[in-house]
């Protein structure tokens, strides 16, 4: 499997060149060591969450234990080095995904936040009655609704990228939707659902030509895919700390500076001020501009730490390791006659969705289970996208790098177990 | 992998691959949908009563094996009960499939519907397990807006 856009070359420890060293990556991962149901426990519901290593687990650790104070509040020891390592963090982010400057990381909840901060304080006092707004069939809930709601109250109209059977976008239905009322596309990187790569590049390159910005969902992509923002010129990024190995509650909206400093502030509060008086505020600096009350600290530490603890083992190495996992397992899951993949797009990545004849996916979630392997079972937040393919639900198993063959195989043998119980 | 098998009994896994009374019911009196956003499991609960007393009940919909069986058995289960029997019914099938029933001494006593003992072990499920039976009770409440009236 391809990855859309090729990284600089990083540096590559050299006891890890080629082959990643899966037995001692695994023994950082505390959760991966334990038994369920008697089995060892087969983690594949990466796409949902993923697990954290010690190196985040300390690291936050370390950060309550040491150096735990309120950021950019006090002259005293501990507020300097809880405001230094939250800043440092946002370096750290700003690095891996390729931004210009520091100011255009916003920390945010999460994904989810980091859309319905763009939908609201972004889109909403520009969009006027009439506008349309873009996004693709496969979307999670959360690159909908914000959609939905910010039309609801501008009168502005959702419009949607087809797909096709496969799982892929209509290259030239998106470029006859893109129109003069078009005010801003918003797509997603890889597909939490069917595990498509979108063509970013291009996407974005056919939006600019019409002077529309793009937004990315990267919820997905930022564990799996390179990301540089500069290169692939979108305007705004968004994504999760919890998917990319690291604490929940933290995420990050990457804006474009020019863009981020015309837009209003999305909360009010404090730390995102200058001065406030009954007759006037003044509204802070980019990015404390968006960033309203006391943040996540130690969450971004934690996140700063995922992504040191990644671009350790290298993220191409990371790429390629999942490539041909994923290869394996798509491999041996199509021996099974009986399974049917949900999403066959031609650039795939991490995320196996699957029908087995017409047993519900609960069931399979429930009897892989009792075999200690987690999977995930449903319509992933992505209705419309199962609707689309005519599937109420799918099961879905979804890979990272601490994922073994020898895991492949227990999935394998867990669904044939299924059909011995439900066939 | 016992608990398996506790789960997805014989007779459980025979009436989600034939579910009985599985059509629409066009003499139906009461009718109420159900629905499980957790899983999208949908069923809709078709009910004729004549003189306080169940006389046909049929569901339509998809779910998974657990909803489907556990719908097609109380369709089976409730034909010919008065609607206090029906109620009294779901309350006791309830207390076996959250695990409750086990604190208590007295046996179940519910027939063919204990093959749903092993849903107590799985506490994601229960709601799998009494989707149909909610809706029943909604269906019999449900007598302000009967689906059809003759
Ligand atoms: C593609 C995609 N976008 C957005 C989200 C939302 O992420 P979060 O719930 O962490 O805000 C998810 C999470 O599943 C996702 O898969």
């Amino acid at each position: 499997m391809n990855t859309m856009i090729s990284l600089p070359k990083l540096k590559i420890p050299p006891q890890l060149e080629g082959e990643l060293d899966i037995a001692r990556i695994r023994a950082d991962f505390p959760i991966l060591q334990q038994r369920v149901h008697g089995r060892p426990l087969v983690y594949l519901d990466n796409a949902a969450t993923t697990q954290k290593p010690r190196q985040v687990i300390e690291a936050v650790a370390r950060y309550y234990n040491e150096d735990n104070a309120n950021v950019h509040r006090g002259v005293h020891t501990l507020s300097m080095r809880a405001t230094e390592s939250y800043e440092n963090a946002r370096r750290t982010v700003q690095r891996f995904i390729g931004a210009e400057h520091p100011e255009e990381i916003i920390f945010t909840r999460g994904a989810t936040e980091a859309i319905n901060l763009v939908a609201q304080a972004y889109a909403r006092p520009r969009l006027r009655s009439g506008d349309e707004i873009l996004i693709s069939a496969m979307e999670h809930h959360s690159n909908i609704v914000p959609w939905q709601m910010v039309c609801e109250q501008t009168g502005a109209r959702l419009r949607v990228i087809p797909i096709n059977d496969a799982g892929e976008l209509l290259m030239d239905e998106y470029a006859s939707l893109i129109t003069p009322r078009t005010r801003l596309v918003a797509v997603v990187h890889l597909s939490n659902a069917l595990g498509t790569i979108n063509p970013l590049k291009r996407i974005i390159e056919l939006a600019h030509a019409r002077n529309v910005p793009v937004l990315v969902d990267a919820a997905q992509s930022a564990a799996h895919l390179p990301i540089e923002v500069n290169e692939l010129d979108c305007d705004f990024l968004a994504f999760s700390g919890h998917k990319l190995y690291g604490p929940t509650g933290i995420g990050v909206l990457y804006g474009r500076k020019e863009i981020l400093a015309e837009m209003p502030p999305y909360q009010g509060g404090g730390d995102m001020i200058l001065s406030v008086r009954f007759e006037r505020t003044i509204y802070n600096e980019l990015p404390y501009k968006f960033e309203a009350g006391t943040p996540n600290i130690a969450g971004a530490v934690g996140l700063a730490a995922a992504i040191d603890y990644i671009e350790r083992i290298g993220r191409e190495n990371i790429a390629a390791y999942e490539n041909r996992l994923l290869d394996e397992a798509i491999r041996k899951l199509s021996d099974i006659r009986e399974l049917k993949f949900i999403g066959t797009a031609a650039e795939r990545a991490a995320v196996l969705s699957f029908i087995l004849e017409d047993i519900h996916p609960h069931d399979i979630g429930t009897i892989l289970d009792g075999e200690g392997i987690a999977i995930r079972t449903g319509h992933h937040c992505a209705q419309p996208v199962m609707e689309r393919l005519s599937v109420p639900a799918t099961a879905r198993a979804s890979l990272a790098f601490y994922n073994t063959t020898e895991e492949i195989d227990v999935l394998v043998q867990g669904i044939r177990r299924v059909l011995k119980v439900l066939g | 992998m016992s608990a398996i098998n506790d789960l997805y009994q014989e007779l459980i896994r025979d009436h989600s691959r034939r579910p009985r009374n599985h059509r629409p019911l066009p003499e139906a009196d009461h009718s109420a949908e159900g629905h499980n956003p957790l899983c999208g499991d949908h069923v809709t609960i078709h009910l004729k009563l004549a003189d306080g007393i169940v006389r046909e009940a049929t569901f339509e919909g998809t779910g998974c094996a657990i909803s489907t069986a556990s719908a097609s058995l109380m369709t089976e289960a409730i034909k010919g009960q008065t609607l206090e029997q029906a109620k009294a019914l779901f309350r006791k099938f309830h207390n076996l499939v959250t695990g409750e029933a086990r604190e208590t001494s007295d046996s179940p006593n519910l027939g063919k519907l204990e093959v749903f003992s092993g849903v107590c072990q799985y506490p994601m499920r229960v709601k799998c397990a009494t989707l149909a039976w909610h809706t029943m009770e909604v269906a019999l409440e449900n007598e302000a807006q009967p689906v059809t009236t003759e």
